[in-house]
């Protein structure tokens, strides 16, 4: 697809949302797929404490093609929102042309995206697909594919790889499956994007 | 049996990567009582050693994990314990009989904000003059403080080599954010791996002296049950161990245990530099304050400030010589740290007068920010 986010060479990208919701092992697959999968440098810092157990959670990754001095992110270029919190909270933070990913059904962007704006982010309703799936706490790993799918940060076979390693053992294939439903989600958007796109041009 | 050395990469956190440092070292013993934010230190060694013959024990406290180490220590084994600020304090007691008796063992402090409880969950790097000074008595330490979890992991084993070396406790000053971070780590192959033992004890067993040093001032190390005479007190001590409470024996074990440390710096002592060379404006920094550090050098060489890093590995002992070499060719010195001034009082002293030493510091519990850093420059240089 030609409709991906250029990449740059330094990417800053928060997951926020609640405990519980596996952000910070969304984070860490994200980093191990970039170091090990696609041998670039990344840097992963979590959200430690009372607040990874209930209350707003996120976690940091910065992927590079080069040396990271400093593994903080600062201004987003990707931020994840699987709560309001998270997205009340850091969306003023998020680079001017940075990228939005939200669960449509934890979080209303439109205090900041007007109603009829919405192609100025993604969405997906990743918790209600995982609930479908029988399995809601797998949110996260459909996040991450629609993640990988819309902003081709990492490989689709990095991701695949560093979730099979990173889940509990004897839950691979669901996890693989829940990660495929959003990848297709997030394919899905981005074609209907580039049709539209160049329907328009027609026009 | 598993390998003890995993080689390859991985992505992994500091603390992580700290255990698996331990582990490819050597180290078959790790007595321990969990603490914020060095838990998983303990949480995942205490998997990996039965993996490798070795022993993992959580004692009840850490004035017992302490002592527990040195035991390990006596008999043979390498041995470490982690903890954070309050578990140390709890330990400089015991760390002070392994200075007297000349043990080597490795303590790992993931450094949380403090003063007393603090801020468990959240770091600093309050606790670096407590690592130098905190037991009673004049004593010389050595302390390393790792800026990435690749570093823990190397740092670890050369803690090791360093304690097994000099007989030494050894300290690993890392903080939270570092143990906390996640990175990529490459560990080699086991062979790749250079470790050092303590130097062995020859000759006649019963007329062995455990402590009349070798010819850099280290005495060889008998093990407890070798049959090598033994014997090892808290109490001020003669070369053969026996309590030799005399001016003359105090000044003469004193000498031993402070000079073998000051007498090798040049062995001991590692620092790392960043665009140092022509720099004008020396940033003096270590642990996740380094990291900070790093992207300040690259914002204002890039606003065209002639600023570099000099960061420290090991900060005990201090690379007093080196920063007195910079002092005289440098605008200024700025010291990068998560406490209200203790390395920059150093540096300070180090620096002799010859140049003005500046503070960028922070009580703790988050990190300090390039801006901040980049602020302080232009404002005092």
């Amino acid at each position: 697809m030609t409709t991906k986010i250029n990449f740059p060479k330094r990417q800053e990208i928060l997951f926020t949302g609640f405990g519980g919701q596996g952000i910070v092992l969304a984070g860490r697959i994200l980093g191990k797929a970039a170091v090990i999968g696609d041998h670039k440098e990344s840097t992963l810092v979590q959200a430690y404490g009372p607040e990874a157990r209930g209350g707003a959670c996120s976690a940091q990754v910065i992927i590079a093609e080069g040396t990271i001095h400093y593994p903080y992110v600062r201004y987003p270029d990707v931020l994840v929102c699987m709560s309001q919190g998270g997205f009340d909270k850091f969306i003023g933070d998020m680079k001017k042309d940075g990228t939005l990913l939200i669960d449509q059904d934890l979080v209303n962007p439109h205090t900041v995206f007007p109603k009829g704006n919405d192609k100025t982010y993604f969405a997906i309703p990743a918790t209600r697909m995982a609930e479908e799936l029988g399995r809601k706490m797998m949110a996260n790993i459909i996040m991450l594919g629609f993640f990988t799918a819309v902003t081709g940060a990492v490989s689709i076979t990095a991701a695949e790889n560093a979730v099979t390693e990173s889940v509990p053992k004897g839950t691979e294939k669901t996890n693989i499956k829940a990660f495929h439903k959003g990848y297709d989600y997030g394919m899905a958007v981005l074609k209907g994007r580039k049709k539209k796109a160049s329907g328009k041009r027609g026009a | 049996m598993k390998p003890a050395v995993l080689t390859g990469a991985h992505f992994m956190t500091g603390d992580v990567a700290c255990a698996e440092g331990a582990l490819a070292a050597g180290c078959r013993f790790f007595g321990g009582y969990p603490i914020t934010p060095a838990t998983e230190i303990a949480e995942h060694i205490s998997g990996r050693l039965p993996q490798v013959g070795g022993t993992f024990i959580q004692m009840e406290d850490e004035i017992a994990a302490m002592a527990s180490i040195v035991g390990a220590s006596c008999a043979g084994v390498k041995s470490m314990t982690a903890t954070s600020g309050p578990g140390l304090s709890l330990m400089l007691e015991n760390i002070g009989l392994a200075v007297c008796t000349e043990t080597p063992c490795v303590v790992v402090n993931v450094q949380r904000a403090g003063p007393s409880t603090g801020l468990p969950t959240l770091g600093a790097q309050g606790d670096m003059m407590q690592a130098r000074w905190g037991s009673h008595g004049h004593y010389e330490i050595i302390a390393l403080a790792p800026a990435s979890p690749q570093e823990i992991f190397y740092q670890t084993i050369e803690a090791f080599n360093l304690s097994e070396t000099y007989r030494v406790p050894v300290l690993i000053m890392t903080d939270e954010m570092i143990g906390h971070l996640s990175e990529r780590v490459v560990i080699p192959e086991a062979k790749a791996i250079h470790t050092v033992s303590r130097p062995k004890a020859r000759g006649r067993k019963d007329r062995f002296k455990p402590f009349a040093p070798g010819p850099n001032g280290v005495a060889p190390m008998a093990i407890a049950g070798e049959g090598y005479h033994i014997h090892v007190t808290g109490l001020t001590h003669d070369e053969r161990g026996y309590p030799d409470m005399t001016v003359e024996g105090q000044e003469v074990m004193m000498s031993r245990i402070v000079g073998k440390i000051r007498n090798n710096l040049k062995d001991i002592i590692r620092t790392d530099s960043y665009l140092l060379d022509d720099a004008e404006i020396v940033i003096v920094s270590y642990g996740v304050s380094s990291r900070t550090s790093l992207a300040a050098v690259d914002e204002a060489r890039a606003q065209g400030i002639k600023a570099g890093l000099f960061r420290l590995i090991t900060v005990w002992p201090f690379p007093e010589e080196e920063i007195r070499k910079l002092a005289a060719r440098v605008k200024g010195f700025v010291t990068v740290e998560l406490n209200l001034g203790q390395i920059h009082l150093e540096v300070e002293r180090s620096a002799g007068g010859l140049a003005p030493c500046v503070l960028v510091g922070h009580a703790g519990g988050t990190i300090i920010t390039p801006d901040r850093v980049l602020k302080t420059l232009k404002e005092a240089f």
